[in-house]
């Protein structure tokens, strides 16, 4: 160890050694250096400050990426963000610490199509804040609904459903109540008025996404050019793919898409919402956009049987999460590791690009790829030590090791 | 002077990376004794790091007691520009291996008196009680460092502008775009470096055949500022066959015939690790 003599902090550097670490699209042998919960610099370390590492740890070959972000996720571990309880807090603190094993560090809790009452208690209680070891930060909420149409509902409640055709963003405002802390809002972009709405959201620096909807082409390419940049779970609750009207999935090769912005798309690569051949064709026609999700449930996590999901009873069997009697699927009990594992079995692509569908494109989708969703210097220690076959070893946040809670996990 | 003939570009490489190891180790260095080594950049001594950093993760060789002073740096290239030579240096050495910060000396190409800069090098270079081995390369036209054709060869650490042979060479590192190469360099001089107690020269390839030539078996000359070297009393130059294509066969039968006498330098290597 060598005596340090750092100018500009005296904050411990750690050095991880021994790894190979994803940055700029590759996997390279390069040693990851974090001082202060961000990614430091070496080189600069080295020449600017005549300073070196005051603790080095070895990582035994493994694959360290950022941290994965999950921009939808409805619950887990049986808890239900929709449900209104006098104590959301509790429940979002139990599913953020649980998912740090699943190599999350950052993700938005999800509301499901419910009525204004349940948003006007749960959304004022719900605040955005930093991960740590308390579990994975809170980049804001997304509201799935109730905006939505009522033929591509999947799961989300029929008497719920409104639509914004009388008041447009007054209507939005007045059934959620509070937008402080909403970071994403799936609408269907068919119906009257959505034009509007969507620029006012966007607007705001709200991320607006496309979902629940049997909107056509035009209609998609319309939305996009007000603002909407995502689309909610790319296949499902929409109208399939046709030749003379892909629909909402025609997004994903449009050339009515405004210069400089790119349209995002979610998958839930759990192997049960798409056929791989599906999830390949979508990867290839667009590979930069594609952002990987879980719509995890209430009961992923926990032994097959019936949960809740908001005003709806589903029930899982193994990996299978369908409205209770019906063959409607709703949400799933992936994890977000499992859904990396198997976007790359089943694509074929490089660990590089599954690993950076659920890292940098969600981090690009909200806009803060400058401070996570990668290993760039200056950005949040958020990362994950992976083995070869992307299991998660370690999560770290703000370079403190988050899980395991005990001593370096290698 | 010691020719040392390996037959390519690693046996070369390892000859003066165990060579390297061997003078650090044999020094003893320690607290208060550093042992001063001059170092290059450009592609011939990119195989010698690399064995000098396996040495060095092999638990061989530690660089804790060894104080660096690279011979040259462009002038105006932001210092973390992928070409500049201080990345060069971090990318290709000082990464890998555990040198203190404050002991590895660039020329900073972008102070704001470049003189002063250059002065204050060489009275570093005093300070640390001058190189014990200064480890250069040779440019295509015969220059060591940056001192190009026409340097005097009792120059000392001082600006200079590249002459278009440099230009032209350099251009490979960017993107073949001529005028997106630094036109001039902070660089030690030929004095500097004679001021060295050992000097190693590592020229490889056959493009380095006539500035070889030109140093070694024709005069001392200004315009092939390499040749100065023959005299100082410690000189060794470690090629590869193909750098010895313009030299004469009898030049090369004697120095090939003393390879036996080299290899003692080199063999055993020694090793900074506890023996049982």
């Amino acid at each position: 160890m060598m005596p340090s003599n750092k100018s500009v902090s005296d904050a411990p550097i750690v050095q991880f050694t021994n790894c190979q670490i994803l940055r700029n699209h590759q996997l390279q042998r390069e040693d990851l250096w974090v001082r202060e919960g961000k990614i430091l610099n070496p080189e600069k370390l080295f020449f600017d400050e005549k300073g070196s590492a005051d603790i080095q740890l070895d990582c035994k070959n493994s694959i360290i990426a950022p941290g994965f972000i999950d921009v939808q996720i409805n619950g887990g571990f049986g808890v239900d963000f929709s449900l209104a309880t006098e104590d959301i807090k509790s429940g979002i603190s139990l599913v953020s610490q649980k998912i740090l094993s699943h190599g999350v560090t950052s993700f938005c809790p999800t509301l499901v199509t419910s009525p204004p009452s349940v948003y006007h208690q749960v959304l004022p209680q719900i605040s955005i804040r930093n991960g740590g070891p308390h579990g994975a930060g809170i980049l804001g909420v997304h509201l799935e609904g109730p905006f939505i149409s009522q033929e591509k509902k999947g799961a989300h409640p029929e008497h719920h459903l409104r639509t914004f055709e009388s008041g447009a963003f007054q209507d939005l405002l007045a059934t959620y109540g509070h937008l402080g802390c909403v970071r994403i809002v799936t609408l269907a972009p068919e119906m009257k008025r959505s034009s509007e709405v969507i620029q006012e959201l966007t607007r705001r620096g709200i991320c607006v996404s496309l979902g629940h909807s049997v909107a056509n082409l035009s209609q998609a390419e319309e939305a996009v050019q007000q603002g909407a940049t995502f689309i909610t779970h790319l296949f499902n609750a929409m109208l399939p793919f046709h030749h003379r009207d892909p629909g909402i999935v025609g997004l994903l090769t449009s050339d009515q898409i405004p210069a400089g912005r790119r349209v995002f798309y979610g998958m839930i690569s759990d192997g049960i919402h798409t056929n791989p051949a599906a999830l390949r064709i979508a990867h290839r026609a667009h590979p930069k956009g594609l952002v990987l999700v879980t719509d995890a449930i209430a009961g992923m996590g926990l032994a097959p049987g019936k949960h809740t999901l908001g005003q709806q009873v589903i029930e899982v069997y193994g990996m299978n999460t369908y409205i209770a009697g019906t063959k409607t699927l709703s949400g799933s009990v992936a994890t977000m590791d499992s859904c990396v594992r198997h976007f790359l079995e089943a694509t074929g692509c490089t660990v590089e690009m599954a690993l950076e569908a659920a890292s940098l494109h969600p981090a690009q989708l909200l806009g803060i790829e400058q401070q996570k969703g990668t290993l760039n210097y200056d950005n949040d220690a958020d990362f994950l030590l992976l083995d070869d076959s992307l299991h998660v070893q370690a999560t770290y946040i703000s370079g403190v090791q988050v899980w395991p809670q005990d001593t370096f996990a290698l | 002077m010691r020719l040392v003939i390996l037959d390519d570009y690693n046996l070369a490489s390892e000859w003066a990376a165990k060579y390297i190891c061997n003078r650090i180790i044999q020094f003893e260095p320690k607290q208060g004794r550093y042992f001063t080594l001059g170092l290059p950049t450009g592609s011939t001594p990119l195989g010698c790091y690399k064995k000098l950093i396996e040495y060095h993760k092999n638990g061989h060789l530690s660089f804790k007691y060894v104080k660096t002073f690279n011979m040259d740096e462009y002038v105006g290239l932001p210092r973390n520009h992928p070409e500049s030579y201080h990345s060069y240096m971090w990318n290709n050495f000082f990464k890998h291996i555990d040198i203190d910060p404050n002991n590895a000396h660039i020329l900073d190409g972008n102070a704001r008196d470049l003189q002063a800069e250059c002065d204050a090098f060489e009275k570093k270079i005093e300070e640390a009680g001058g190189i014990d081995l200064f480890v250069g390369g040779i440019g295509p036209d015969g220059h060591i460092a940056f001192n190009e054709p026409g340097s005097s060869l009792a120059s000392r650490t001082r600006l200079k502008t590249l002459a278009m042979d440099t230009i032209l060479a350099n251009a490979k590192y960017f993107d073949g775009d001529l005028s997106k190469v630094p036109t001039m360099a902070l660089t030690v001089g030929v004095g500097t470096v004679m001021d060295a107690k050992e000097v190693m020269i590592l020229i490889t390839g056959a493009h380095k055949a006539f500035a070889l030539y030109k140093a070694i078996e024709e005069g001392v000359n200004h315009m092939w500022t390499v040749s100065a070297f023959q005299q100082h009393p410690r000189t060794i130059f470690v090629c590869d066959e193909d750098a010895t294509l313009e030299l004469r066969v009898k030049t090369v039968k004697y120095f090939k015939g003393l390879m036996h006498v080299h290899n003692k330098l080199v063999d055993p290597l020694y090793s900074m690790k506890e023996e049982n």
